[in-house]
């Protein structure tokens, strides 16, 4: 009750009521029916489930390509970013949109052209074969689909927050003697990190769970270039569907752990920028 | 917050009877002799029932006078099958594998567990093998099994974890292999182990295998169900690719059933029924081998003898026992399949 009157809008009753009833129907619901199958097994075949050697190896395969993905996507989509939103030139517009193709493109799709493309015998995949470097059908080729579907949530992160930010903030650093390099790195970087590292999680998180333009260029390879939602579907496919859920809930919980701790971080720098400031 | 919840059970109240005005919507529009039945299909039967709809129509409409829609759901087997646990109100399924439809009957008693002896033929109206697909020309010289495990061969197929298609070609390596060793199970194993070593890629399915091999020029040979394998040429050009026939092969038999529970509550049996009685007919037999699928009747068989060579055909009965016991001790997890691959030392290091 004391926190209605804190509140000078009014609705707060109805919005917030509507707010929890909306997300324990769309996101908490779905998650206990996934915990509480989950729940019908022992803690053995839990363990022996998520232990085995294949579950394994496609844990750290997911983990490692989705977090280079989302390293990749962090620098090259800050630099979209910024060219985006800090230089004018011709068909700018066009190329703005280019960015949100991977959100629009159903994922099969997007895999199977990376694949066309990344194959020893395609257009891309032919000269790269000749250094010897193989893509498609390599975990290399997974972390190419994962940047490709994960860039547009850096750069749409990143966006609104370079634009509102103060072109006069640099025009001070720069009078107070400044290097350019200098204020970008002490005075734009430490704006922009909060954004960043938000763009950063959800690219993480997307592209650990994406199963649809994966497995096109995976090639599915035990212990290899499996990743950990195949192994889900191999699950299903034996109408095992404990041992899916158990699977799901390590990489829910996984997944959730990385978000929480990159919220806290991006907490943590937005108060040290605003306290400084 | 009292007027706050009360404001919000209104709100739910208002969803709620949304729903169940737009399910009313969706549920009319239904008229006595017009009748509806949903067929639950894998993925390359599409023209296959496309046909037979169009045939059954016809003939249900001379005997009863009513008119009937079919419609048709496709993808994955046994993604088909989950979906009709998790409760796609199928009529029929036909899938590619009785495993599939055990299934329903295990997991979701939604049939009994002795549908396969309803049918004739084990269920199973029409049937095919595992063949090679090859190269326009072989060149690399591919006539059975034993050269599919030679160094240097690339052998596509799809991965038989995820692919009920890819379990029979897998099935099929290796009762050959057990008829060539008299039976000696170490040396199927030891086949089958040198067979994967070949596989540079696994596919989820089918097709995507079929794209593998064929648009993007990698592998020698793919191994497939002999009726996709005479699609991919009819749609991709026979002047790139080329069937070859084993000498063995396994019987591949896709069975049919209707769903008892569902057809119960849509008081559909009696359409379901004859629906896939009809797959036994002539008319029935001639579309399934038109469409490349090998027919059951003789008379029909005899119209088709060019098309199907005569490879030895052995079931999975005779070889597993059932599907249950080859899903048990091949594909589910720590079966054989999986032990060739776990079994790290066994494969030669690609990388």
């Amino acid at each position: 009750m004391g926190l209605r009157k804190k509140n000078v809008l009014p609705g707060f009753g109805l919005s917030l009521g509507y707010t929890v009833f909306y997300l324990s129907l769309v996101v908490l619901i779905p998650f206990a029916a996934l915990f509480s199958r989950t729940a019908q097994m022992s803690f053995m075949e839990f363990w022996d489930t998520i232990s085995s050697p294949r579950v394994v190896a496609s844990f750290w395969l997911s983990l490692y390509t989705s977090l280079s993905a989302a390293s990749l996507n962090a620098v090259m989509g800050l630099l979209v970013a910024w060219v985006l939103v800090r230089y004018h030139f011709p068909l700018k517009t066009l190329v703005d949109a280019l960015v949100d193709l991977p959100f629009a493109l159903p994922t099969a799709v997007a895999g199977i052209s990376l694949t066309t493309l990344y194959s020893v015998n395609g257009p891309l995949g032919k000269h790269l074969a000749r250094w010897g470097i193989e893509v498609a059908y390599t975990p290399l080729g997974i972390i190419v689909a994962l940047t490709f579907i994960g860039l547009p949530f850096v750069v749409r992160t990143l966006q609104p927050v370079l634009e509102d930010l103060d072109v006069e903030i640099e025009e001070a650093a720069a009078s107070l003697g400044a290097s350019r390099m200098k204020s970008l790195l002490y005075v734009v970087f430490p704006n922009l990190l909060p954004a960043l590292l938000t763009g950063f999680a959800l690219s993480f998180a997307r592209a650990f769970g994406e199963y649809g333009s994966v497995v096109f260029i995976s090639g599915n390879m035990p212990m290899r270039t499996e990743i950990c939602p195949l192994l889900i579907m191999t699950k299903l496919e034996q109408f095992d569907y404990i041992g899916a859920t158990a699977i799901a809930v390590v990489m829910l919980l996984v997944s959730f752990m990385m978000l929480f701790t990159i919220n806290l971080l991006g907490w943590w720098s937005r108060k040290r920028t605003s306290s400084a400031a | 917050m009292k007027e706050a919840s009360g404001l919000k059970n209104i709100s739910v109240l208002c969803l709620i009877s949304f729903l169940m005005v737009m399910g009313l919507l969706v549920s009319c529009g239904q008229t006595d002799t017009d009748r509806t039945l949903l067929n639950v299909s894998y993925d390359p039967t599409r023209e296959l029932y496309a046909d037979i709809n169009d045939a059954f129509a016809l003939d249900w409409k001379n005997r009863t006078g009513q008119t009937v829609s079919i419609r048709q759901s496709h993808g994955g087997s046994g993604k088909q099958a989950r979906a009709v646990i998790d409760g796609l109100a199928a009529d029929v399924v036909t899938l590619a594998l009785a495993y599939d439809i055990d299934a329903l009957a295990s997991k979701a008693d939604l049939l009994p567990a002795s549908w396969q002896q309803r049918l004739p033929h084990n269920s199973a109206p029409y049937v095919s093998t595992i063949v090679f697909l090859v190269r326009k020309g072989n060149p690399k010289g591919i006539k059975d099994w034993d050269d599919l495990v030679k160094p240097g061969i690339e052998v596509i197929t799809p991965n038989p974890k995820t692919s009920g298609g890819a379990r029979w070609n897998y099935l099929a390596a290796w009762g050959y292999a057990l008829k060539k060793n008299n039976g000696d199970e170490n040396a199927a194993r030891e086949f089958i182990q040198a067979l994967f070593a070949n596989v540079p890629v696994l596919d989820s399915g089918a097709r995507g295998s079929t794209t593998t091999f064929v648009q993007r020029e990698i592998g020698d040979v793919l191994l497939g169900w002999e009726n996709e394998a005479y699609l991919a040429i009819n749609e991709l050009g026979p002047d790139r690719l080329e069937i070859v026939n084993p000498s063995i092969s396994i019987l591949a038999e896709p069975p049919v059933a209707w769903v008892d529970r569902i057809v119960e509550r849509h008081k559909s049996r009696d359409l379901a029924a004859a629906y896939l009685e009809f797959l036994y007919t002539e008319t029935g037999q001639d579309i399934a081998a038109r469409h490349f699928y090998r027919p059951r009747l003789e008379t029909v068989a005899a119209r088709y003898r060019d098309r199907f060579s005569d490879i030895q055909l052995f079931s999975i009965e005779e070889v597993f026992g059932s599907w249950k016991n080859a899903q048990k001790i091949h594909f589910d997890d720590g079966g054989i399949f999986d032990q060739i691959y776990e079994d790290s030392e066994a494969l030669p290091d690609r990388s």
